[in-house]
C-alpha cells in the first residue's frame, strides 16, 4: 500500500464515566463503528459517517464525534477534500459518487437576498386574522377569458380551461423514488402530502401498491428507464413528470445497483430482480424539443387530458430558451432542478460542477416566458436547495409558482445530511432497502414530521407576505421589487432583475 | 392619504370645474401640497374625433420639434397650442403643457385590428421612456388632464379649470412617496380613454407591472399608478371583458368565498383569478377609473383606504370623504360605502 492511511475524517469517542455499556450505539450504527469485547465497547472511527444514529440513541450524551480530529497541512488550492479525491482515484481508477447534494462551498444566493416589509405608508396585514391566501394552481391558464353577460342572464364562461392542481401551500415534495429512498419514508411523506393538500413525487420507480391510498396526491415520473410506467401508473398520478435531468447531475442518467432491487422494488420498476436499474441519459425517443411534444401529447392522449404533465429539467447555462421551447410543447408545467438538488447517489464531479443555482435559473426562465408573451402556458416549480420558508418566498418573488423540497424533507425524518446515501446502509432507514434498516422508520411518526414542517414553513410564508402587505400568493409572485440583494454584484443582479438594498 | 374624488352625469350633462375644485381643495387634510390633478370628459366638442394630446415640455424649443416630428410619422396635426396656464404664487411652472389633437394613420398599423388606439399607446410609451423632455401625460378623445405639483386650489387656478365643461371629472390630493414634486407623478394617470386616481399604495406593484409589460406597456411614472390604467386598457378592451368583471380580476373574491358559490359562478370566478392571477392588486387602495361611458371606483380585498358614493338625480359621485361629496351637492343622497372589492359603476345612458 503506497499511500497507506489518511487521518481520519471523524473520531468517535465514548466518556466511560457517562457510558452505561447499554450497547445501544453497536445495535443502531449500520457502518460498524463499534462493536463489543468482553465489557467495553470498542470503537473503529474510520467508518464512521457522522450520521448521527448513535449519538440520537445514547440515552446517556456520552457520544462524542468530532470532525477532522487530524488534517493535512493546510494550503489553499490542494484542500483535503481534492487530496481525497486524487487518493481515491489514484486506488480504484473509478468515477467517484456521494449522495446528497452540492458539496462545494458555492455562494448562496438566497443568502444574499432580503425580503421587503411594510412600514407606515401601507399596512402589515396580520394572518390571524384576516384571510391569507397561499392556494395556488400548478398547470396551464388561458392568456385571457372570453366572458358572455347578458341582461337577466347568468354570466357565461366561455373559454374552458384545462386541468390544474390545486396545492393549499406552494410547497410541494419533489420525486425520490422507491429504489432511491425506502418505502416507509415514502408513506410517511405520502401521508403527509394527502393530509396537508399538497403533492409529492414518486421518483423513476414506480408506484407501490401500499401508496395507491394515496395516489391522488402522487406525481408519477416517466423518466429515461420508463421504470414502473404503465397505463395503470399514469392512470393513477394526480399528474404526469418527463423527467429529462437532475439538479444533481445534468445530462447523465441514473443507476440503482442492483443490491437495492430487492423483490419488492423490482415488482414495482417492473424490472427483474437483483438487476441493476440503469436509466440513459437522455430519453431515446426525445433526441430534440420536437420529440418532447410528441410525448407530452402522448402521455395526454392515454390519459384522455385529464392530467398536467410536467417536465423536469436541470438548471444548466441555456436553461431559459429551454423552458420557452418546453413551454410551447403542450407541457402544464416545468420543473427546474439547481445545481443544489440531491440525490441518492451521482458522480461527484457532476454533483458539484455542473449546472447553475436555482435562483438564477427560475429569475431568467421566468423573465424569458415573459418577454415572449407565455409566462402562462405554463407554471414553474422550483427545485434543488429550498431549505427554508424564507427561500420559499424569495424564489416565489423571482418568479416560481411553487417548490419541490427533497433533502428538507428527509432531514424532518431524521436524515443527519451525512452525504452517504449512495452506500445504501442510511442508519436512518431511509436511503436504504435493507430490511433490518428500513423498518426503524415508522410511517406515521414521521408523517407527522414532514406534515409539521411544511405547516410551519407554510405558516412562517404567510407572515412574511402579510409583513409585505400582500394577502395572496399571486402578488408575491414574480414581485422582485419586494426582493433586494445584499452584497450581490451588478451583473447577477440583472439577471435577478432585483435592485441593491438601499435602492 | 391622498384623496380622490369623482362625479358622472348619466345623460352628459356638463358641469364646470368650480365646484370639483372645491371638493377636493376640502380634503386638503389627506394631500401635502406636492399634488393635485383633475381630468374631464366632454371638453373639446369640437375636436371630438381627434385623440387630445397633453404633453409637458421642459422647454419648447428643443423639446417640441423631435415630438412634432414623430407625431406627423405617425399621423397628422390638426391642431395643436399651448395649454392657457394662469401664474400662481404657490405654484412653480416648471414645464410647458402643450395641447395637440391627433389624428393617426391607420395603414401604419396593418396588423392590428384597433389600430387608432395601438398607434396612440404606442407613441405615448415610446415618448414617455425615452424622457427626452416631452411627456404625454392625457391621450384620449374629448377630454384633458390637467395636474401640476401643487395645492389642488392652486392648480386648478394654474389652469383656471373653472373654463372646462365636463360630463365626468376626476381630482386627486396628493400626498406623495414616491416621487415627490414630480408633475408627471401626479394623478389623474391616464392613457386613451382610461384615467385613474388611486389613493394607496399597491404591494402587487412588481408583478402588475411585469404583466402588463409582457403586453407591451410600458410603466414610466415611477409610481404605481399608472399600472391601473395600463391593466383596465388590457382587461377591457383588449381581452374585452366588462368594467364589472375586470374589477373583479383586479380585486377577486377569496378562495374561501369561491368555494361557496354554486358550481356555475364558482368555474367562473376560479378561471378569473387562474387567469388573471398576475393582474390581482393587493396592498391597501381606493380608485375610481373612468372612461368616457363610466366611472367605476372599487377598493382592495380588505378595504384597507376608505370610499364612499352617492347619487343626485343624473349623478354617481364617489371619493374618499362624504365631505367633499357634500361640498359639491349638500343634499346629496344615497350615500354608502361600497364593501371591499365591489364596485360601484355609474354609467352615462344618453
Amino acid at each position: 500500500m503506497s499511500i497507506g492511511s489518511t487521518p481520519l475524517r471523524f473520531r468517535v469517542t465514548i466518556d466511560p464515566d457517562r457510558c452505561m455499556n447499554c450497547g445501544r450505539c453497536i445495535e443502531n450504527c449500520s457502518y460498524g463503528v463499534y462493536r463489543k469485547e468482553g465489557d467495553s465497547i470498542r470503537i473503529n472511527s474510520r467508518n464512521c459517517v457522522a450520521c448521527h444514529r448513535c449519538l440520537a440513541f445514547c440515552p446517556r450524551d456520552a457520544i462524542e464525534i468530532e470532525e477532522k480530529p487530524g488534517d493535512y497541512r493546510s494550503h489553499p488550492v490542494w484542500t483535503r477534500e481534492i487530496r481525497e479525491a486524487v487518493f481515491n482515484q489514484a486506488k480504484t481508477g473509478r468515477i467517484i459518487s456521494g449522495g446528497m447534494g452540492n458539496a462545494l462551498p458555492w455562494p448562496i444566493i438566497f443568502d444574499r437576498l432580503v425580503l421587503d416589509a411594510c412600514q407606515v405608508t401601507n399596512p402589515s396585514i396580520d394572518p390571524l386574522r384576516e384571510p391569507m391566501e397561499l392556494r395556488t394552481y400548478i398547470g396551464k391558464k388561458p392568456s385571457s377569458l372570453s366572458i358572455r353577460e347578458r341582461p337577466g342572464k347568468d354570466v357565461e364562461l366561455l373559454t374552458k380551461l384545462t386541468p390544474n392542481l390545486q396545492i393549499e401551500t406552494p410547497i410541494m415534495i419533489g420525486h425520490m423514488s422507491y429504489g432511491a429512498i425506502s418505502l416507509p419514508a415514502q408513506q410517511a411523506m405520502a401521508r403527509a402530502v394527502h393530509r396537508i393538500g399538497t403533492f409529492m413525487g414518486t421518483g423513476e420507480g414506480g408506484l407501490h401498491q401500499s401508496l395507491y391510498p394515496y395516489q391522488k396526491n402522487m406525481i408519477v415520473q416517466v423518466a429515461s428507464g420508463r421504470f414502473g410506467v404503465d397505463i395503470d401508473y399514469l392512470e393513477r398520478g394526480a399528474a404526469i413528470e418527463i423527467k429529462i435531468g437532475q439538479g444533481a447531475k445534468p445530462g447523465i442518467g441514473g443507476h440503482l445497483p442492483g443490491e437495492k432491487v430487492c423483490a419488492d422494488v423490482a415488482c414495482t420498476r417492473m424490472i427483474p430482480e437483483g438487476s441493476d436499474a440503469i436509466s440513459p441519459a437522455p430519453h431515446h425517443d426525445i433526441y430534440s424539443i420536437e420529440d418532447l411534444k410528441q410525448l407530452v401529447h402522448g402521455l395526454k392522449e392515454a390519459t384522455e387530458w385529464k392530467k398536467p404533465v410536467f417536465v423536469k429539467i436541470a438548471a444548466v447555462h441555456n436553461t431559459a430558451a429551454i423552458a420557452a421551447g418546453i413551454a410551447r410543447s403542450g407541457a402544464d408545467a416545468v420543473v427546474i432542478d439547481g445545481f443544489r438538488g440531491g440525490t441518492g447517489s451521482a458522480p461527484v464531479v457532476f454533483r458539484d460542477h455542473v449546472g447553475i443555482p436555482i435562483e438564477a435559473a427560475v429569475a431568467s426562465v421566468d423573465a424569458k416566458l415573459r418577454s415572449q408573451g407565455i409566462r402562462n402556458e405554463v407554471s414553474i416549480i422550483a427545485s434543488g436547495g429550498i431549505r427554508q420558508s424564507a427561500d420559499v418566498a424569495k424564489i416565489i418573488c423571482l418568479g416560481a409558482d411553487a417548490v419541490y423540497i427533497g433533502t428538507s424533507a428527509l432531514v424532518a425524518m431524521g436524515c443527519r445530511v451525512c452525504g452517504t446515501c449512495n452506500r445504501g446502509m442510511c442508519a436512518w432507514g431511509i436511503a436504504t432497502q435493507k430490511p433490518e434498516l428500513t423498518k426503524r422508520l415508522d410511517p406515521e411518526t414521521n408523517a407527522v414530521q414532514v406534515e409539521n414542517l411544511i405547516h410551519g414553513w407554510t405558516l412562517e410564508l404567510g407572515e412574511l407576505m402579510g409583513a409585505a402587505g400582500i394577502n395572496s400568493i399571486e402578488s408575491l409572485r414574480g414581485n422582485r421589487d419586494r426582493l433586494r440583494g445584499y452584497m450581490l454584484d451588478e451583473g447577477l443582479l440583472n439577471v435577478l432583475d432585483v435592485k441593491t438594498v438601499g435602492a | 392619504m391622498c384623496g380622490i374624488i369623482g362625479v358622472i352625469d348619466r345623460r352628459r350633462q356638463c358641469m364646470d370645474g368650480t365646484k370639483i375644485k372645491e371638493a377636493l381643495a376640502s380634503m386638503d387634510e389627506r394631500g401635502s401640497g406636492e399634488g393635485a390633478g383633475y381630468v374631464a370628459y366632454g371638453i373639446y366638442p369640437d375636436y371630438k374625433d381627434y385623440y387630445a394630446l397633453h404633453v409637458f415640455f421642459d422647454n419648447i424649443r428643443e423639446n417640441k420639434a423631435p415630438l412634432d416630428n414623430l407625431l406627423e410619422k405617425w399621423g397628422t396635426i390638426i391642431h395643436d397650442e399651448q395649454i392657457k396656464t394662469y401664474e400662481q404664487p404657490g405654484l412653480r411652472k416648471v414645464h410647458t403643457p402643450w395641447r395637440y389633437f391627433f389624428r393617426p394613420d391607420r395603414g401604419m398599423m396593418p396588423k392590428s385590428t384597433t389600430p387608432d388606439e395601438d398607434i396612440v399607446t404606442h407613441i405615448v410609451m415610446k415618448v414617455n421612456s425615452e424622457r427626452n423632455g416631452a411627456l404625454i401625460f392625457s391621450s384620449g378623445k374629448n377630454l384633458g388632464v390637467f395636474k401640476a405639483a401643487g395645492w389642488p386650489e392652486d392648480v386648478a387656478n394654474f389652469y383656471r379649470i373653472q373654463d372646462y365643461q365636463g360630463y365626468l371629472w376626476l381630482a386627486h390630493n396628493r400626498y406623495p412617496t414616491n416621487t415627490a414634486g414630480w408633475w408627471g407623478g401626479a394623478h389623474p394617470f391616464n392613457l386613451l380613454n382610461w384615467s385613474v386616481v388611486h389613493n394607496g399604495e399597491i404591494t402587487s406593484y412588481g408583478t402588475n407591472r411585469r404583466y402588463i409589460e409582457s403586453y407591451g406597456y410600458k410603466c414610466t411614472m415611477y409610481t404605481d399608478t399608472e399600472v391601473v390604467a395600463y391593466l383596465v386598457d388590457l382587461l377591457v378592451r383588449k381581452h374585452g371583458l366588462s368594467e364589472k368583471m375586470a374589477v373583479r380580476a383586479l380585486a377577486p373574491p377569496f378562495w374561501d368565498e369561491i368555494d361557496r358559490m354554486p358550481a356555475k359562478e364558482q368555474e367562473l370566478n376560479r378561471a378569473i383569478r387562474l387567469t388573471y392571477g398576475p393582474a390581482l392588486m393587493n396592498g391597501p387602495f381606493a380608485i375610481c377609473v373612468a372612461n368616457e361611458n363610466s366611472l367605476v371606483g372599487f377598493t382592495d380585498r380588505i378595504k384597507l383606504r376608505p370610499l364612499v358614493s352617492g347619487e343626485s338625480g343624473d349623478r354617481l359621485f364617489i371619493s374618499s370623504e362624504e365631505a367633499a361629496i357634500r361640498r359639491i351637492d349638500p343634499d346629496v343622497e344615497n350615500i354608502t360605502m361600497p364593501k371591499a372589492g365591489e364596485p360601484v359603476i355609474g354609467r352615462v345612458i344618453a
